[in-house]
């Protein structure tokens, strides 16, 4: 089983950080939820693999409230 | 003009049983003329099995119904004798599109597998399917099959003993009494079998109502199917078109549940919403209305000593995937071959569990694909919505997206991993999709197809290696000239040689790269039931 990348892994991390930030400018909270979510699924399946998704999933799961 | 489901199929007669002085016990009763009360019918009739079939009702059912039945079924069809006029009538399609809100994002084209005799599915009515095995029945009767049909029988009550089941029946000359070694229950959704033996219908998990149209177009219309989620004449909810045959066409459209039926069902209502799908200058008429109800749910067991339960009485799903009618198929499959065993005395009375381990399985199974359709065309949350509508707006663009979309998974059968009847897997580089418990892939032959060679016994299918001789078990050993490139893809894989235990309901019972009449024997033996380990 693959392991999820949880180590640094960004060549330059201001740059994307600034990326994401830039793609969301302008839109309402609305159409920015819309936007996370097809950035979601693009990047699912550029990833391909359920194993590390489901490890990203649980990563970020956590500390959130319980189900 | 009359129409098909108008017309008394099999109407009353009165029985010599009605007039003897004490109850008439019968090898096997089914209650249901339903397809799958007339698949078991016909598969134990063809065994020999005496069997007679109670319906409350003497003609096919009414409106179009079930009208998706996938290759399995019809693999089924073929092995009960009833496939050809089937697949002669239904309606072949490869064209899909699907709309979302008021735009089409994309269309596919199916492109089914090659190199299996059916079809991936056909549309067809219910009624036009019942109409076929009934006329299968007939002519079996008149080749001496022991089938009896009793229209305008209806079971008012039932006693299930250790040994048999006592049934009171209601006819138009009055009631009487029966009773049957085994019952099969195949009475519907609503399964009156059901409620008289107390038994619950657990596990709800979604509730919806669906208006079901059958409209006759005047003028050419595509044969494609259309899938609309959110459309603007049914918003928030889903709609399905599909061709069936003799230029009807079937449209459903999803309701909700909180919903007036009959302020629904009013053509005033629903003929702006056909316009509003077809187009304002399409001509159609209006056939048949009807408005469906379904939950996800099944019975705990479907085996209650004697009395069996199958299709819509042991499990409901939701329409999307045709997991209905086609799952019941599979039932009366499993069921008929081992139930004719028991009967016979070849096999113990426990090879019965194996159809609750297994169509259970199957059910849930269907269940999990029918919920997930729905949670994908009815979100339930605001983010389950956001997900579903982003993987529709990607899906226009990027085919990536495309697979995720779901408007209905369709029926394949289950492979039975874990099966008791199985005999682990033994064939190093054997193909996966005909380990133990798979259904049989049909393949190509040097002529015809590997499944019409299958019979009503195990066969031992020896493909580049010899079959042993064992007693009960047909070989089928093929040569050079039938081992196509379809049929190594689907059995050998990278093995040289392989040989094959199939059950009588062709699944995989076992396979090996070659072995002995011991070995052999020893599966059978498992798969019959009578070695419990």
């Amino acid at each position: 089983m693959t392991d999820l990348t949880l180590a640094p892994n960004l060549a330059a991390p201001d740059d994307t950080y600034a990326d994401l930030l830039a793609a969301h400018e302008g839109l309402s909270e609305a159409d920015s939820a819309r936007l996370n979510a097809r950035l979601i699924l693009v990047l699912a399946n550029h990833i391909g693999d359920r194993d590390v998704l489901r490890q990203a999933l649980r990563t970020a799961r956590e500390a959130l409230p319980e189900g | 003009m009359t129409r098909i489901f108008e017309t008394p199929l099999y109407p009353y007669e009165p029985s010599a049983d009605q007039q003897a002085d004490s109850p008439v016990r019968h090898p096997v009763v089914v209650i249901g003329a339903g397809p799958v009360g007339l698949a078991a019918a016909i598969d134990l009739g063809r065994k020999g099995v005496p069997v007679v079939v109670l319906d409350e009702n003497d003609k096919v059912s009414h409106g179009s119904r079930a009208i998706c039945f996938a290759k399995r079924t019809l693999e089924i069809a073929d092995r009960l004798g009833v496939g050809d006029p089937l697949v002669d009538k239904g309606v072949q399609w490869n064209l899909g599109k699907v709309f979302f809100g008021d735009r089409k994002v994309y269309e596919f084209n199916l492109l089914p597998e090659q190199g299996h005799r059916r079809p991936a599915f056909i549309n067809l009515q219910q009624y036009h399917l019942e109409h076929d095995m009934v006329k299968r029945v007939r002519d079996l009767q008149d080749e001496g099959a022991p089938i009896t049909l009793r229209g305008r029988n209806r079971v008012t009550a039932l006693a299930a003993q250790d040994d048999h089941v006592a049934l009171s029946v209601d006819t138009p000359d009055g009631p009487y009494r029966l009773e049957a070694d085994w019952l099969i229950a195949a009475d519907g959704a609503g399964s009156p079998c059901r409620d008289m033996l107390g038994q619950g219908f657990t596990g709800r998990v979604f509730e919806d109502n669906f208006l079901i149209a059958d409209v006759i177009m005047q003028a050419d219309f595509p044969t494609e199917r259309w899938f609309w989620f959110d459309p603007p004449f049914n918003p928030g909810q889903s709609a399905l078109l599909h061709k069936q045959p003799d230029g009807v066409w079937r449209i459903d459209l999803q309701l909700g549940w909180d919903i007036d039926k009959e302020e629904e069902k009013k053509p005033e209502n629903v003929v702006p919403r056909l316009k509003a799908m077809l187009g304002e200058d399409v001509d159609f008429d209006l056939e048949w209305i009807s408005i469906y109800t379904f939950q996800c749910r099944r019975m705990e067991k479907f085996r209650h000593g004697r009395v069996i339960f199958a299709g819509d009485a042991a499990h409901q799903v939701s329409p999307f995937g045709a997991r209905g009618a086609n799952s019941g198929f599979q039932d009366t499959d499993n069921l008929c071959w081992k139930l004719a065993r028991v009967i016979a005395g070849t096999a113990p009375e426990s090879l019965l569990d194996s159809y609750d381990a297994e169509r259970i399985q199957a059910a849930d199974e269907n269940i999990l694909n029918s919920t997930r359709s729905t949670d994908f065309i009815t979100p339930k949350s605001r983010v389950s919505r956001m997900f579903r509508d982003a993987v529709l707006d990607l899906s226009e663009n990027h085919a990536f997206a495309r697979p995720l979309v779901n408007s209905g998974r369709l029926s394949v059968p289950c492979v039975h991993d874990g099966s008791p009847l199985n005999t682990p897997d033994a064939l190093p580089g054997g193909p996966q999709r005909s380990r133990p418990g798979s259904p049989c892939p049909d393949a190509p032959l040097g002529r015809g197809y590997l499944l019409d060679q299958l019979g009503e016994a195990f066969t031992l299918l020896a493909l580049g290696t010899t079959a042993p001789e064992v007693a009960g078990v047909t070989p089928l050993a093929l040569g050079r000239e039938d081992i196509t490139e379809d049929l190594r893809d689907r059995y050998l894989g990278q093995a040289a040689g392989a040989l094959y235990l199939i059950r009588p309901d062709q699944h995989v019972a076992a396979r090996w790269p070659a072995a002995d009449a011991a070995t052999v024997q020893a599966a059978v033996t498992r798969a019959t039931g009578q070695e419990t380990t």
